[in-house]
């Protein structure tokens, strides 16, 4: 157990900047989810804590120590790869006590340990199989039942779950928190799927080409996302944004898209009549109901409970709705926007705008 | 894998024709010159023949000069697979490695195999020669009494070093292609756990490559006990006294020198039996054997 601190991390590969310097402090005992599309940085930031990769420049502390020059092998961290990275040539048992025979830990401790671990995975009976005797969800056990004997400082997740069936993903991701929790073991875990990071994390870092675009707790994401890339990747379907400009005094936005005023029901925003704006609503917020927006719906989907509408306003942009209920029909409809549920951005920079700002 | 389906039976054995003849004449045909030459014994000019069962094959079994033979043959195949195995793995393992120029360094190392054996022998010549190798001059100038020619011993290392080179590219191409087929996240998983890199490579590594290195064993045996002949004869013609003279060397003194067609194709029918043995084995290890 053990915290994480990571300062300015900042890694090129060749010319190509990867990571532009990204903080984080990760408290003992907390689960961080690392998630962003592919190519953001996501994994390097993992394989640079875990020793893999070399950062170009900042610094990374476990237990406030720094990590420099260390290997992974002095690093007392464990892995969990995508794609299980079990010895193909070792037994189960074997994978598991792979770490702790180079420990030098004695016999007896070694059995005991993995037992314990395969006990709490339930993969005991598996212990004298080779991993290609395995199913996928198995072998995930016991690449965990790998990291979890060594007792590390720090877990490392590298999308252990991307490479499972639908039903086996939700299963292990269950069990991967209830472990977690139950160890109490500072982990990092980095994904693609915002369900995975919305479930699983005590925290997120949305990351954003190289950058934390967002650290914070997945409701306060979900309700404040700090600017139109969080908003577009939390939540699903994605937030819509429509561009709008700034009413003179602060106090209201006009859309683009059919001259609409909504007005900011939590104080007005700062900048002259006419600043570019972003307003962001998801589709869960919109309602049915006169005075709104004019949309032409091209593409119901029922979910049974609830439908998602898919449409496009006057000016062509694209807009999606959650609404309750199965019965909908393609064609023009009015959508209202209830102002409590409206996220401010700015129009050039896309960062979000509080009241009073 | 891509089937080709062929309507008939005419277009696919006119295919196989080629290969087929092939095998025929320079296998089949030889081969069983060979077995019926064994049962015959005949005169140094071809005027008698006569049938003598498996008298042939008793004999050489029981000539201690065969037997003399057969061991050099095992010492001279097992240092030769040895040394041959040892170096292409140490230099795949460098290959492997991150290392600028490191398709240069590749294919320099493929070379030696486009050598022929007569050739790869003279250049073993013409470093080792004691009069004008540049190495072996470099020896004797040292004062150490080097000269394969006179000395047994020495024949027999230059013959192994010379046939070990030659079989080095080979060898190192499979390692090369093994290593590279053991997944990264396997080997960073194992540093994960606390594994160096030598502790990486004995656990992790070379098990992984052990079909490999068994799959190249029996083929770097087979190397030393039948395709060796060029090089042997170039350098040293079994030479000094019998001191590099292996089984495959003696069915030609035996055949071509001595003229004893009985003996020489009774020794070669034996070969040849070891050559299937072997070639089960290796069969029946691979199917078995994998265990990843």
């Amino acid at each position: 157990m053990a915290t994480l601190t990571l300062r300015d991390v900042k890694k090129s590969f060749g010319a190509t900047p990867v990571l532009h310097g990204v903080d984080l402090d990760v408290k003992d005992g907390e689960m961080i989810v690392i998630v962003g599309a592919s190519g953001c940085g996501k994994s390097t930031l993992l394989r640079i804590v875990a020793g893999l990769e070399t950062e170009t420049s900042g610094e990374v502390l476990i237990a406030g120590q720094s990590m420099k020059g260390l290997e992974p092998a002095d690093r007392d961290v464990a892995m969990v790869f995508q794609n299980y990275a079990l010895y193909p040539h070792m037994s189960v048992f074997q994978n598991m006590a792979y770490g702790l025979k180079i420990r030098g830990l004695p016999k007896d401790q070694i059995q005991r340990r993995v037992d314990e671990a395969a006990g709490l995975l339930g993969i005991g009976h598996l212990l004298h199989r080779k991993p290609r005797e395995l199913s996928g969800g198995q072998r995930q056990r016991v690449a965990m039942g790998r990291a979890i004997v060594r007792e590390p400082k720090l877990f490392l997740f590298d999308e252990p779950l991307s490479n499972l069936d639908a039903k086996l993903r939700v299963e292990l991701r269950a069990e991967i928190r209830r472990l977690q929790r139950r160890l109490g073991i500072t982990s990092l875990f980095v994904t693609h799927d915002q369900v995975e990071a919305m479930t699983l994390g005590d925290r997120l870092v949305v990351m954003n080409a190289g950058r934390a675009a967002q650290i914070a707790t997945p409701m306060e994401i979900w309700e404040r996302p700090a600017d139109t890339y969080v908003a577009g990747f939390i939540g699903s379907p994605s937030m819509n944004l429509l561009s709008a400009r700034l009413e003179a005094g602060g106090a209201a936005a006009i859309l683009d898209a059919g001259g609409l005023r909504l007005p900011f029901v939590d104080g007005p925003r700062a900048g002259a009549a006419g600043r570019k704006l972003t307003l962001g609503i998801r589709p869960e917020h919109l309602r049915l109901g006169e005075g709104g927006l004019d949309v032409m719906v091209e593409l119901v989907e029922p979910l049974g409970g609830e439908s998602v509408l898919h449409g496009k306003l006057a000016d062509g942009t694209p807009l999606t709705a959650r609404l309750p209920g199965a019965r909908y029909a393609d064609g023009a409809m009015t959508l209202a926007l209830p102002p409590e549920s409206l996220h401010v951005f700015d129009g050039e920079t896309g960062k979000r705008i509080e009241a009073g700002d | 894998m891509k089937k080709v389906i062929f309507k008939g039976t005419l277009l696919p054995y006119l295919l196989l024709l080629p290969q087929l003849a092939i095998t025929a004449i320079f296998f089949f045909w030889p081969a069983g010159q060979a077995v019926y030459q064994s049962f015959l014994r005949e005169d140094a000019f071809g005027l008698s023949t006569e049938f003598v069962g498996f008298e042939n094959f008793l004999d050489v079994l029981h000539d201690q000069t065969w037997l003399d033979a057969a061991g050099r043959t095992l010492l001279f195949s097992g240092s030769v697979a040895t040394l041959a195995l040892g170096s292409a793995l140490f230099l795949a393992v460098q290959a492997d490695k991150h290392i600028r120029g490191a398709n240069a360094y590749k294919t320099l190392l493929i070379w030696p195999y486009a050598v022929a054996p007569a050739i790869a022998a003279v250049l073993w010549l013409f470093m080792f020669h004691p009069n004008i190798g540049l190495f072996g001059r470099m020896l004797n100038g040292l004062g150490v009494p080097w000269d394969y020619r006179l000395n047994g011993n020495q024949a027999m290392l230059m013959v192994i070093m010379a046939s070990a080179w030659k079989q080095v590219s080979y060898n190192f191409i499979f390692f090369l292609a093994g290593l590279q087929s053991i997944p990264k996240a396997v080997l960073e998983a194992a540093a994960i756990d606390g594994a160096r890199p030598t502790r990486r490579f004995w656990t992790i590594i070379f098990p992984l490559l052990s079909p490999t290195a068994f799959f190249l064993l029996v083929v770097n045996l087979v190397y030393a006990f039948f395709d060796t002949f060029g090089v042997i004869h170039s350098l040293t013609q079994g030479g000094p006294g019998k001191a590099t003279e292996t089984l495959i060397y003696r069915v030609y003194t035996d055949g071509v020198i001595n003229l004893n067609l009985g003996s020489s194709s009774a020794q070669s029918v034996i070969l040849m039996l070891l050559v299937v043995v072997l070639t089960v084995i290796q069969f029946r290890y691979i199917e078995r054997k994998v265990h990843y």
